[in-house]
């Protein structure tokens, strides 16, 4: 089942990517390539088994582990300045962008 | 004066640095000098001579108060997906040019507890996406071997800058076969261990179930203290194994099976190796291997006959199924993963934008690469309503399959599956331009072992291609939790060959 010009379209907005109409119709043909190799997974009869998400779950069991949801009080103003000295706009502790609300 | 190439080992080197003969600064200091003059291989994204040099101050430190440990002052460098504090961490993105890491990932800072002095940051593929090192924001690596070829990848600045000698040891991760390509196109040894088994904190994440930091250096003996040192629980990673069959996941782990298993060998006399059954898996001798390729496995399987191992063929069925599994799930994953760069907290922002929207659309589209979109476009599709189904959770199931096939193997039929890391040895930089899904088929022989999780390596067995100076690599793979005793056998054979200490200046 080959993907419309379209179907690239909203995928590249579901993707938060912009095409120009050049990356839009070269993606267009690659991903279409791309389908006709994945697509060999259709004729594999898969009938009972159970889809494997992490790739030691058949020889053990695999427990979630989560960390207890918990405020770290060893966070201080200097390790929030060094994170936000990545950010490309921040101000008084804060991360800016354009205005969502009117 | 030093010089870092002088010595062709980890242990060498310690000894001498043991010994007080070198020092940690002199031979870092030199290492650095080699690095610049090495420019033009494009090796090194990132140096700075002043985080290396007082590395290696505490190094000398270390070695003056009876510290010291295996580690302590080889000149080592990390893979740019690994966060560092002080080098810039790019994953060789335009996305992430200017980033500074407020921390450092487990496995940087684990090195360097045990005493390893970093020279800085190496290229690879960008967000570890690639099997070529043609996917850097920055530019293409060259093979050390030939100028005009690719190093593999996507840790292919890894596998040259140990290639060329420019450092001791390096770090990689293996999503697909990132360690183990590169690894054998550059004529070095390389392991990917057990998924788990090593921290995945602070690696910049390209498909979480599948990715997995490994060492990259010039013989199985030297892989030995870096793997120890990088493996072991992190409970900063919720995939990170606490035991491991049992066993404690913590440093030792390694050291103490490879000590084990060279102590059986030993004791077993004249022939080492006797009772280990190798599996040949058949499919991976089909009509896309390359004769060169195939003429050195067969080689090098004869060579783990000669020391007592016997060969049996083995089937692994769903060997050609593994690339389109990966190829869904490993973009399934990588287009979540990504989704972090908005363009917000961190990394590049377009300079015009209209809204929020807008602004992210646009600095993703200028700070993602060509093969960082196509992926996030694949993994987009296989996970959107109606073909997660048909495509995703299909894609899983296969990988069970593929995971069967590699568990009955090893539990029936052998105790070690060897064979090609590679169809052929390393093309020439560009010439898949035209056509950016060859090099996945390319990944066929690797892409089933990242799919299970099982530990893999590669060594080096021999050269081929038309100047018959391209290094080609034999691809170890054991059962879960095996790295001490793949290392111990790779080390039997790097005992009885020499392939591994050839160097390009003497190819």
């Amino acid at each position: 089942m080959a993907l419309t010009e379209q179907d690239i379209s909203r995928l590249a907005r579901l993707s938060g990517l912009r095409l120009d109409s050049n990356d839009q119709s070269r993606a267009h043909q690659e991903l279409n390539r791309i389908l006709g190799l994945i697509e060999e997974l259709q004729a594999v009869d898969t009938t009972g088994i159970e889809p494997m998400a992490h790739p030691l779950a058949a020889h053990q069991p695999i427990a979630l582990r989560l960390r207890d949801d918990a405020a770290d009080p060893a966070q201080s103003a200097e390790q929030r300045d060094a994170c936000l000295q990545n950010a490309p706009a921040a101000h008084q502790g804060l991360f800016l962008v354009p205005t969502v609300i009117e | 004066m030093t010089q870092l190439s002088e010595f062709h080992s980890i242990p060498a080197l310690g000894e001498a640095l043991r010994a007080r003969r070198v020092s940690a600064a002199e031979l870092a200091a030199d290492a650095l000098r080699a690095a610049r003059a090495h420019s033009d291989a494009n090796v090194f994204l990132h140096i700075d001579d002043e985080l290396t040099l007082a590395q290696a101050r505490e190094a000398d430190q270390a070695l003056a108060d009876g510290r010291a440990g295996p580690l302590t002052g080889i000149p080592i460098a990390h893979k740019d997906l690994f966060v560092t504090r002080g080098w810039r961490t790019t994953a060789a993105s335009r996305m992430l040019a200017d980033y500074v890491s407020p921390f450092d990932a487990t496995v940087v800072d684990r090195l360097r507890q045990a005493g390893a002095v970093s020279l800085g940051k190496l290229s690879c593929d960008e967000f570890a996406m690639g099997s070529a090192n043609e996917n850097s924001a920055f530019g293409p690596v060259r093979n050390p071997w030939d100028a005009e070829r690719i190093p593999g990848g996507s840790s292919g600045g890894s596998a040259a800058a140990v290639a060329s000698g420019l450092v001791l040891g390096a770090t990689g991760t293996d999503t697909g076969g990132s360690v183990r390509q590169p690894a054998a196109y550059c004529g070095v040894s390389g392991i990917k261990p057990t998924y788990g088994t090593v921290s995945r904190y602070g690696i910049i994440a390209y498909a979480s179930s599948l990715d997995q930091a490994g060492p990259l250096a010039r013989s199985a003996r030297d892989l030995v203290p870096l793997l120890d040192a990088m493996s072991g629980f992190d409970p900063q990673d919720s995939t990170s194994l606490e035991s491991c069959d049992g066993r404690s996941n913590a440093a030792g782990r390694i050291q103490a099976d490879f000590d084990a298993a060279q102590a059986a060998f030993q004791a077993a006399g004249d022939l080492p190796l006797k009772g280990l059954r190798i599996g040949v898996p058949r499919e991976f001798f089909n009509e896309g291997l390359a004769a060169d390729v195939g003429a050195a496995i067969e080689s090098a399987l004869k060579v783990f006959e000669s020391l007592g191992a016997s060969r049996v063929d083995v089937s692994l069925p769903r060997t050609r199924l593994s690339i389109p599994a990966y190829y869904v799930i490993a973009p399934a994953e990588a287009s979540s993963n990504l989704s972090r760069y908005d363009g917000v907290r961190y990394g590049h922002r377009a300079a015009q934008y209209t809204d929020l929207a807008d602004m992210t659309s646009r600095s993703r589209s200028e700070g993602f690469g060509e093969e960082v979109r196509r992926r996030i476009l694949v993994g987009t599709y296989v996970l959107s309503h109606g073909y997660y189904d048909a495509y995703y959770l299909q894609a899983q199931r296969v990988r069970r399959m593929i995971v069967d096939d590699f568990q009955q193997a090893l539990s029936r039929d052998c105790d070690v599956i060897m064979g090609p890391v590679t169809p052929s040895t390393a093309r020439r930089i560009g010439d898949n331009r035209q056509d950016p899904i060859a090099d996945w088929l390319g990944d066929i022989y690797t892409l089933g072992v990242s799919l299970a999780g099982l530990p893999g390596m590669s060594i080096p067995c021999g050269f081929g291609g038309d100047s018959g100076k391209l290094p080609i690599g034999l691809q170890i793979v054991g059962r879960y939790f095996d790295e001490g005793r793949l290392l111990a056998l790779a080390d039997r054979y790097q005992q009885a060959t020499d392939w591994h200490q050839r160097t390009p200046e003497h190819a």
